[in-house]
């Protein structure tokens, strides 16, 4: 049942022009971003080899990439989550879910799933461009690997967030802003990681982006990736609770 | 099991308004239940409730015998719902979006194409089948609702006004296909056409401010009408001269020269009487009170005691 949802909700994001849109664009930038950093990465080769134990292509090339990817995506996921929810509520299909014999759980975690096969779709694009260095040079393959697992993980809780929030409204807009304000909140809160206070360090540990520098360096931390599932299985449950609710309330 | 869905003591409230209020009734097998009411009577929330969209306040249902609010799932499987706005997914051509129901409602593999097949036939989608479900008319859009109600044969089938947008040929095919699943199944139908209720169903209950008012066979319904006459006798007669006969247990006066009795005799008994008393009969007819009557009669004298009550209440607080 939960596949079965999923494959309906990713075959949906492809009939609609929105999954080819958001894939192009994010390619286009990208790939202009990968390009500026192997631009730069040939200009200060020469006196990167005087150096010793320099950083390589992987931490010049790669890293800056896959951190822009996450800074575009927190802009655009919100896109993709808010229709998940509150467009079967707005047009009624939800209904139909809910008198088949599916419980409400599957209903959430299918569209979840849905959302991370394009996901994944995604990421495998993005990953095109990395791998196609290994034509001319070497990489740091563990790293690229710990880099990728980051990026999903921050993906998939950005969309985590934004499918609870699509629980709350029937409108796609509110639920769209509201994930794009709290994405951006849960990014900006590593900021105040710069004064020395320990308060704001307890307020940076709980910032996204810092877990998703510790995977981007290559460090695989359980702390990290707990930080991320916990994340993930939060909000999934919040959604799972709030529909549930509503068809108490509504 | 006898009864395919049981309602006891179903009470919604939303917030301090009552939508529902204790309602019980039971659908058997071959039953076709003709569920009516004005505007906001409870009618669609009873329909969210029984079809598991809605949680009730209070109140049990269980659906083929099994507690639709302790196993959700298992009562579902016995279920097919079509609700007031059919929940179709539009980006998806007729024959995906069955399939995909199909699928939802754990039909067997072997299966999904020939139930997908017949429940196309059955609702006369056969031209349609390949288009997307965006760019098909109401009442096509209609029929593949009714399509995903009955696709996996539920024993249980609720359908929500399903004859709305439809042109008259296939509102007549609807209600025969209704009449036939009626035979093995028990369907609820919940509609605002009064005559189609006595052209399908075999019970009806009328719903009015949260409470069930009336309830009745239909087959009941029309016999018990039998006892009445509307006759029209010369304008000489008067109403005075008439309830000195005992023969009319009731007699009311519609116009002039008309008036509606009610009598033990049969037709015969009553003919040969009143002509013996040479008063002029000139017209002599069942008196059919129409559902329509009943329905009117029902919810607009409850409306007119709440009147009553809140001018009551209304002069109360005015003296206050």
């Amino acid at each position: 049942m939960i596949m079965l949802i999923a494959r309906r909700e990713l075959r949906s994001l492809f009939s609609s022009p929105l999954a080819w849109v958001i894939l192009a664009v994010i390619q286009v930038i990208l790939a202009w971003s990968f390009f500026t950093s192997i631009d730069m990465f040939f200009s200060i080769q020469k006196d990167l080899s005087t150096l010793p134990n320099a950083p390589g292509v992987t931490d010049l090339v790669i890293s800056p990439l896959f951190e822009v990817a996450s800074i575009v995506l927190l802009m655009v996921i919100p896109l993709l989550t808010m229709r998940l929810i509150s467009e079967e509520k707005r047009n009624k299909t939800i209904s139909l879910l809910f008198s088949a014999p599916v419980s409400i759980s599957e209903i959430i975690i299918g569209k979840y799933v849905g959302l991370l096969l394009f996901l994944i779709i995604l990421l495998f694009m993005i990953m095109l461009m990395p791998l196609s260095l290994l034509m001319g040079t070497e990489l740091d393959l563990a790293k690229l690997f710990s880099g990728a697992l980051g990026l999903f993980l921050i993906l998939a809780a950005f969309s985590a967030a934004g499918l609870y929030l699509s629980t709350l409204t029937e409108n796609p807009m509110i639920a769209a802003i509201s994930t794009f304000g709290l994405l951006l909140l849960l990014w900006m809160l590593n900021i105040s990681n710069t004064s020395p206070t320990n308060d704001s360090n307890t307020l940076a540990y709980l910032s996204l982006h810092s877990h998703f520098t510790y995977l981007l360096r290559g460090i695989i931390n359980t702390r990290d990736i707990a930080y991320f599932l916990l994340f993930i299985a939060g909000f999934i449950i919040l959604a799972i609770r709030q529909l549930e609710t509503q068809r108490l309330q509504s | 099991m006898s009864s395919l869905i049981s309602v006891t003591n179903l009470t919604r409230h939303y917030g301090d308004f009552c939508a529902v209020n204790n309602i019980s009734f039971e659908l058997a097998v071959g039953d076709i239940l003709g569920f009516l009411g004005p505007n906001g009577a409870g009618k669609t929330s009873t329909m969210q409730m029984l079809s598991g969209n809605l949680a009730p306040t209070l109140g049990e249902i269980s659906i083929n015998g099994v507690d639709l609010l302790d196993q959700p799932k298992a009562a579902k499987a016995s279920l097919g719902y079509l609700p007031e706005n059919p929940p179709l997914y539009k980006d998806m051509t007729v024959s995906e979006y069955l399939t995909f129901c199909a699928h939802l409602h754990a039909v067997k593999k072997q299966q999904i194409t020939s139930v997908c097949d017949s429940a196309i036939e059955r609702c006369g989608l056969g031209d349609v089948g390949k288009r997307l479900i965006q760019n098909l008319s109401k009442g096509y859009q209609q029929r593949v609702g009714i399509a995903q109600a009955i696709l996996h044969s539920p024993p249980v089938i609720i359908l929500d006004e399903p004859t709305v947008g439809l042109d008259p040929i296939q509102i007549l095919e609807i209600r025969q296909l209704i009449k036939t699943l009626g035979e093995n199944h028990g369907i609820i139908l919940c509609t605002h056409i009064l005559p189609e209720v006595q052209a399908v169903c075999n019970r009806v209950q009328i719903i009015n401010a949260g409470e069930l008012v009336y309830r009745a066979d239909i087959a009941d319904m029309l016999n018990r009408q039998s006892t009445r006459y509307e006759i029209t006798l010369s304008p000489d007669i008067t109403l005075p001269t008439l309830t000195t006969h005992t023969v009319f247990t009731s007699i009311e006066k519609v116009n002039e020269n008309r008036y509606i009795i009610d009598s033990d005799l049969n037709a015969d008994k009553l003919i040969e009487y009143i002509v013996s008393q040479q008063w002029g009969l000139s017209t002599f007819n069942q008196h059919h009170t129409s559902l329509e009557q009943i329905f009117i009669e029902l919810t607009l004298a409850d409306t007119r005691v709440n009147d009553e009550h809140s001018l009551a209440t209304n002069a109360e607080t005015n003296k206050t």
